[in-house]
């Protein structure tokens, strides 16, 4: 076979790949997801009071408006009336634009700045010891869209949320028990709460 | 259940099921590969495509339809690329720049899927799964279709011919890996991943803020991401993406699927070499380097160090909460020991001890158990090393499986073992000689030595995962990196059609009582031992300049 008949050859195999690989069976797995399994093939988005607020998936910023929406060097403030998720580094927090992780790493001097005062201002916003603030609450997911926080995290931001919104803290307990989702098949994963379900049940309390 | 619990019942779940699919999975590719009969499917394909399902060919003419594809595929992909604002569902995205599309063109040609874009802000729709989701299957299966030709190297004596490379891709492909695809596809939907046509589509949170979820046939793309050990991903954050990797289930299943064949393909040798011990005595070697890399990888990321890491208190820096440390450890050792290369968490923030061993499990070659067949192919050529070592122990002409080693054979084996850690080592080193690209470490030190380092080591080794702190979407590192992976693919892959056409050509010598058995323990330990030997004095001084420094720092 003769080089010019073989790239020939090639090329009419891959367009032939293309149209059954590339075309046919995403179409065929988009048909099959919609018709079965539309609110997840969707993005498992979440709605209040009729209102698409958000995708049960995709973590959220919960921050106070800012003073000057126009000063782009204006830090964003967490708002206490919300369960906070994790520090993010997708853009500004929470852009599904950018999904991203800091890529700092071990030994770096920026990450170590990052934690310790994110340690402190986390354990003055909360009103707790800095010792024990957990480590999901002072690093920054691999994504940067992460929507769960680790239990002992959501616990610890109990007296805040009930105190900024006069809600008992048992109330607050009982939801954090029940947006808890445990590991996979009771095996696989870890367990977290899921912030944006969370404070959604919240915004609909009272 | 404690984390350490949950951590060991996954593993072992993992381990239950690979060893499951080990045989019918093993068998049911040897049948694909040896099988006479063509699908009525197949026949219709064979006419439009143009050519003779029955004919075998030559390995110079098996290799010319390898690279005639792969190089057609780059220029089709490359196209792609730079033309997609006039394509459908662009999303509005502009063309790549052209270093970039290279890049990008040759990246999932290679099988390696290094990204130096990010998913969500530079690619359509269209070109995702009509441009980079068919490359995934069929570099997968051009992986498969050359161990398929040293296996035969083995099993046929005296003729010229290998092999049909368009049947071997046609069956691999349709037979093997789009089945599997389509299954596992609507399980991952089931479970979260999404699956549609949408753009990004803007709603006001709680908070106040507007946040726009991102749209695309994401679960189609995710399962032979990882199913054929590809691994660049539709998002940025690649499988640590909630929308490609919603849960600890789908982690678990992604793991599975991008070990399950290269797992399997042992099994395959053995078959079709008549003799299914051979399988077990590689699958065994691939074996107990996973084990390793998995535990040794879990006790670093368990075991927070590194001033940053000790300070938060766990590992948890770029990882995500559903995750943790456990699932993410046996994540990142079996996407490095395969050529996967997708992350689910970020490499750049592992430990010190962990991102080590992520570096060294891919300068291992991606042999344990490698990517879809080249991890096998890299393994036979290291077995074959290993036979001509016991050979000149006592003296003899070494044999492997009938055919003798003789100087042909091993010049090629050499080759091959030389070829990559000659990209990896001269690409590091001049990368570090220029001041400009030594300017792309994010982190500096020993950590910014190993970005480079890590970055030279993805490439040569066709792996594609990052320490992504690392800035190379520069015009230097998309010409380099490309050429790295254009050379680390291909290279390796004449050197093992050649082997395949000088051991077919041979007659095969009976086993006499000189004859090393290859299916004792004896054997699994010899070839351990030359697969250590041969990374570790190539890699030593690079990983004393990195990780090595940064661990004693």
């Amino acid at each position: 076979m003769s080089i010019l008949r073989t790239h020939w050859t090639a090329l009419r195999m891959l367009l032939v790949m293309t149209v059954i690989l590339g075309i046919a069976y995403p179409l065929l797995i988009t048909g099959i997801s919609q018709v079965a399994f539309a609110d997840k093939a969707n993005g498992s988005i979440v709605k209040s009071g009729g209102k698409e607020i958000g995708s049960s998936l995709l973590g959220q910023n919960y921050n106070l408006p800012k003073k000057n929406p126009n000063d782009p060097n204006e830090q964003a403030q967490p708002d206490p009336k919300w369960f906070q998720p994790r520090p993010s580094a997708a853009g500004t927090g929470y852009d599904p634009h950018g999904s991203s992780g800091t890529n700092l790493g071990p030994n770096s001097d920026k990450l170590l700045k990052s934690v310790n005062d994110t340690r402190a201002a986390v354990a003055a916003f909360d009103g707790v010891d800095p010792a024990s603030v957990p480590a999901d609450a002072v690093t920054s997911s691999g994504s940067g869209l992460d929507p769960d926080i680790s239990v002992a995290y959501a616990k610890e931001q109990v007296n805040r949320v009930a105190k900024a919104r006069n809600l008992s803290p048992a109330v607050l307990d009982q939801l954090i028990d029940k947006y808890t989702d445990g590991r996979s098949l009771g095996f696989l994963g870890n367990p977290g709460v899921n912030v944006v379900l969370l404070n959604k049940a919240l915004s609909e309390q009272q | 259940m404690s984390s350490t619990l949950a951590g060991w019942l996954q593993a072992l779940a993992l381990v239950g099921a690979l060893a499951l699919c080990y045989r019918p999975l093993g068998d049911y590719i040897a049948h694909l590969l040896t099988s006479a009969k063509h699908l009525r499917v197949e026949r219709g394909l064979y006419k439009v495509v143009g050519v003779d399902g029955d004919a075998d060919q030559r390995w110079t003419a098996y290799l010319r339809s390898v690279l005639a594809f792969s190089a057609l595929s780059v220029l089709f992909l490359y196209g792609l690329i730079r033309v997609q604002n006039h394509l459908m569902l662009s999303l509005g995205f502009p063309p790549m720049a052209p270093h970039q599309a290279w890049n990008t063109a040759i990246s999932f040609v290679t099988n390696t899927n290094w990204q130096s874009y990010s998913g969500e802000a530079a690619l359509g729709h269209v070109v995702q799964m009509a441009g980079l989701a068919v490359q995934n299957f069929v570099s997968a299966a051009v992986g498969i279709a050359v161990v398929a030709t040293l296996i035969r190297g083995f099993t046929r004596s005296k003729t010229d011919r290998v092999g049909n490379f368009w049947v071997d891709l046609t069956r691999i492909c349709l037979r093997l890996l789009l089945p599997i695809s389509i299954v596992f596809a609507v399980v991952l939907v089931a479970n979260g991943v999404i699956q549609n046509f949408h753009g990004f589509h803007d709603l006001t949170t709680l908070g106040g803020d507007t946040q726009s979820i991102p749209g695309g046939p994401v679960a189609s793309q995710e399962v032979i991401k990882e199913l054929g050990t590809n691994g660049g991903g539709f998002f940025n954050a690649n499988s640590a993406h909630p929308f490609e990797n919603p849960n600890g289930f789908t982690n678990w299943l992604e793991i599975f699927l991008l070990l399950v064949i290269s797992f399997s393909l042992p099994r395959t040798f053995g078959k079709m070499v008549g003799d299914n011990r051979q399988g077990y005595a590689i699958v065994s070697v691939m074996g107990l380097f996973w084990v390793g890399s998995a535990a040794l990888l879990t006790f670093f990321e368990t075991h927070p160090a590194g001033t940053a890491l000790k300070a938060a208190g766990a590992a948890m820096e770029g990882k995500e909460q559903r995750f943790g440390e456990w699932a993410t450890a046996l994540f990142a050792s079996s996407t490095t020991l395969t050529s996967t290369g997708a992350v689910d968490g970020m490499h750049d923030s592992l430990t010190p001890g962990g991102g080590g061993v992520a570096l060294v499990d891919m300068m291992l070659g991606e042999i344990a158990p490698g990517g879809t067949g080249s991890g096998l192919y890299g393994m036979l050529i290291l077995a074959i090393v290993t036979v001509f070592i016991a050979g000149l122990m006592v003296g003899r002409t070494p044999e492997y499986l009938g055919k003798k080693l003789g100087g042909r054979e091993m010049k090629f084996a050499s080759l091959y073992i030389l070829t990559t850690p000659a990209i990896v080592l001269i690409g590091t080193g001049v990368a570090m000689a220029l001041p400009g690209e030594r300017a792309g470490m994010l982190n500096s030190g020993a950590h910014g030595f190993s970005e480079v380092l890590y970055a030279f080591t993805s490439a040569g080794n066709n792996n594609g995962s990052a320490f992504a702190g690392i800035t190379v979407n520069t015009a230097w590192y998309d010409t380099a990196l490309g050429l790295a992976m254009v050379f680390g693919r291909f290279l390796p892959i004449i050197f093992v059609l050649a082997l395949a056409g000088s051991l077919a050509r041979q007659q095969p010598v009976p086993a006499s009582a000189g004859t090393l058995p290859t299916h004792k323990p004896l054997f699994i330990g010899l070839l351990s031992g030359v697969v250590l030997i041969v990374v570790g004095l190539t890699y030593f001084p690079a990983l004393a300049l990195g990780p090595i420094a940064e661990g004693l720092h």
